[in-house]
């Protein structure tokens, strides 16, 4: 059973993807979930042009079901990215996916341009956050003429570097956000980023746990929305796009699903707390001895499934 | 909510108790005590969270299967605020969270308290007691009305107390890991070594553990915000192994192996301070 893919010339020794915002701090811990935890890629938090401070805690809460957020996407900028990235890109067990945030069209450039000098195997725009509201209103991902600006001005400065665009499920239609950004020159998607915002109160207290009240839903309670999302970006860009499908993803045939959907990776976050720092090498097993099962000898039969089956009915 | 691992109750969402009890241990310091029990281990920590205000990581002070209680430093907004805590009010707790203190039958254990650090260990040395361990307990602080839980550590059985002053005007003038230097060098041998409190101090303990050849635990702090492994905020170099979940409470081996311990620390941002 094959589970590497080249995409965009990037080889990618399996589908699972550290998503965004997880684990994503230093260096080390890159290392430690690419070389020991059998992740196929490494994505960092989202990188500012300037210094961007995030909420006080409580800032992250769980159940079994799901996860609420609202660290606030704190950075200290790319002069200290430059530190972290230039560490693990001298071992680099795993491709990069550097993210990058912005409050203007006009900055997701210039931050664009900021962290080329890197070496990012892809460069994802995160115009998704849904706790950052407050301070920037509505996400960029909400409407699709301003979605596509962003696209067309990271494309502007990012040469040859694959520009994946990571989208909101909280909206009307996916479809045309992500069709804006395929015509504006997205090479590829990321979906989706946390749902809601979601909000948590204490009972006696009558507060909202988190400090900033509200927060991105993620875990297993989102699986089935960020299933239907990258389906419908798949088939509103006719699969020409990849894409990376995060979301709720926690085994192997979580994994698989998103891949019949659409997806060509697997993004992986909140499972982290519940199943380790190596939930990749496990997700990794679980789906080879899922295709092994079924005769499956190569990860990409997989991609689209369902769209496939579909049509031929 | 169980955590699936084991018989804590761990919890990742928090829940508000109305505290049994407030002590004031001096000035600065606070003992809430909790009606609940989190079954919590020596070494492990709790997020606690005063609602509207903020939420602090604090190690247990004890939790006897009845009440869960925490000692802290008044030094910032919201310690200031939970300070001001009266019997009856709300405090939210969600834990526990990370490594305990590990230990066999019997054994004859050092514990070594810096600051706020003698909560912790007291809850170490209780729990240590109960399974036979005879303890010297060397408690380190500023000066004499900065010393915490030494009364309580004289009741334990099986139990010597330490103790040194920056100021002398308790114990020795010094250090508490000058008074570990001289026991070992006197020929004392314990078993293990357990230390809690500021990195400096703790990097004195593992040097000197190490030169001597006493296995230690030491319980190791950064900026937490999930508490349970998720973040990635209390990760350190160049292990990138999660203080949240692989410590607090780490063994030597593996502090030493920690370039960053004694050296550096990230914050909230993820920018590096020296200590």
């Amino acid at each position: 059973m094959n589970l590497s893919q080249t995409l965009l010339g990037v080889t990618f020794e399996n589908p699972t993807v550290l998503a965004s915002g997880i684990l994503g701090i230093t260096a080390s811990t890159w290392m430690r979930v690419a070389a020991k935890g059998g992740a196929g890629a490494i994505t960092t938090k989202s990188i500012w042009l300037h210094e961007h401070k995030g909420h006080p805690n409580p800032t992250v809460i769980s159940t079994e079901h799901w996860t609420l957020n609202a660290v606030g996407v704190p950075d200290a900028g790319p002069e200290k990215a430059k530190e972290e990235i230039g560490a693990y890109n001298a071992q680099k067990p795993a491709p990069l996916i550097v993210n990058i945030i912005a409050e203007s069209v006009e900055n997701y450039a210039k931050t664009a341009e900021a962290v080329l000098p890197f070496h990012p195997d892809f460069l994802e725009v995160n115009i998704s956050c849904p706790n950052v509201e407050d301070e920037f209103g509505k996400p960029f991902a909400c409407s699709a003429p301003v979605a596509a600006s962003v696209t067309a001005a990271v494309k502007a400065v990012a040469g040859k570097v694959p520009v994946f665009i990571k989208l909101s499920p909280n909206v009307l239609s996916i479809a045309e956000i992500a069709r804006a950004c395929a015509k504006a020159g997205a090479d590829g998607f990321t979906v989706i980023n946390t749902a809601g915002p979601g909000m948590a109160i204490d009972l006696k207290s009558r507060m909202p746990i988190l400090s900033n009240k509200v927060g991105g839903i993620s875990g297993p309670a989102i699986k089935p929305l960020a299933i239907r999302c990258v389906a419908d970006v798949y088939a509103a860009t006719n699969g020409c796009c990849p894409i990376i499908g995060t979301g709720g993803v926690h085994t192997g045939e979580d994994a698989i699903e998103m891949l019949l959907a659409g997806a060509s990776l697997v993004g992986i976050g909140t499972a982290v707390w519940k199943r380790g720092m190596d939930v990749f090498q496990k997700v990794c097993d679980e789906m080879t001895a899922w295709c092994d099962a079924e005769g499956i000898k190569d990860v990409t039969e997989l991609i689209g499934g369902m769209h496939k089956v579909i049509s031929k009915r | 909510m169980s955590c699936g691992h084991c018989t804590c109750k761990e919890s990742r969402l928090p829940t508000t108790y109305r505290i049994a009890a407030v002590k004031k241990e001096t000035d600065m310091v606070t003992t809430i005590t909790f009606p609940v029990s989190l079954g919590a281990k020596p070494g492990q920590f709790v997020m606690a969270w005063l609602p509207g205000n903020g939420e602090i990581p604090m190690s247990v002070a004890n939790d006897d299967g009845k009440n869960l209680r925490i000692t802290f430093f008044a030094v910032g907004d919201t310690t200031r605020e939970m300070a001001k805590l009266k019997k009856g009010d709300l405090l939210g707790l969600r834990g526990p969270f990370g490594t305990s203190y590990e230990w066999k039958e019997g054994e004859h254990l050092i514990l070594v308290a810096g600051g706020y650090g003698a909560a912790p260990m007291y809850f170490c040395a209780v729990e240590a007691s109960k399974n036979g361990c005879s303890l010297d307990v060397i408690i380190g602080a500023r000066s004499k009305e900065h010393l915490l839980y030494a009364e309580e550590f004289r009741k334990l059985p099986k139990t010597t107390v330490h103790l040194a002053t920056d100021d002398g005007s308790e114990g020795r003038k010094g250090y508490n890991v000058e008074v570990l230097k001289e026991l070992l060098e006197k020929g004392m041998a314990p078993d293990q070594v357990f230390a809690c409190g500021p990195e400096r101090m703790l990097l004195a303990v593992s040097d000197l553990t190490a030169q001597k050849k006493i296995p230690s635990q030491l319980s190791l702090e950064r900026y937490m915000k999930c508490g349970y492994g998720l973040c990635g905020n209390c990760t350190v170099d160049p292990l990138g192994i999660r203080l949240c979940v692989e410590g607090p409470v780490v063994k030597n081996e593996t502090a030493r192996k920690i370039t960053e311990f004694g050296n550096y620390h990230r914050d909230e941002l993820g920018k590096k301070h020296s200590f």
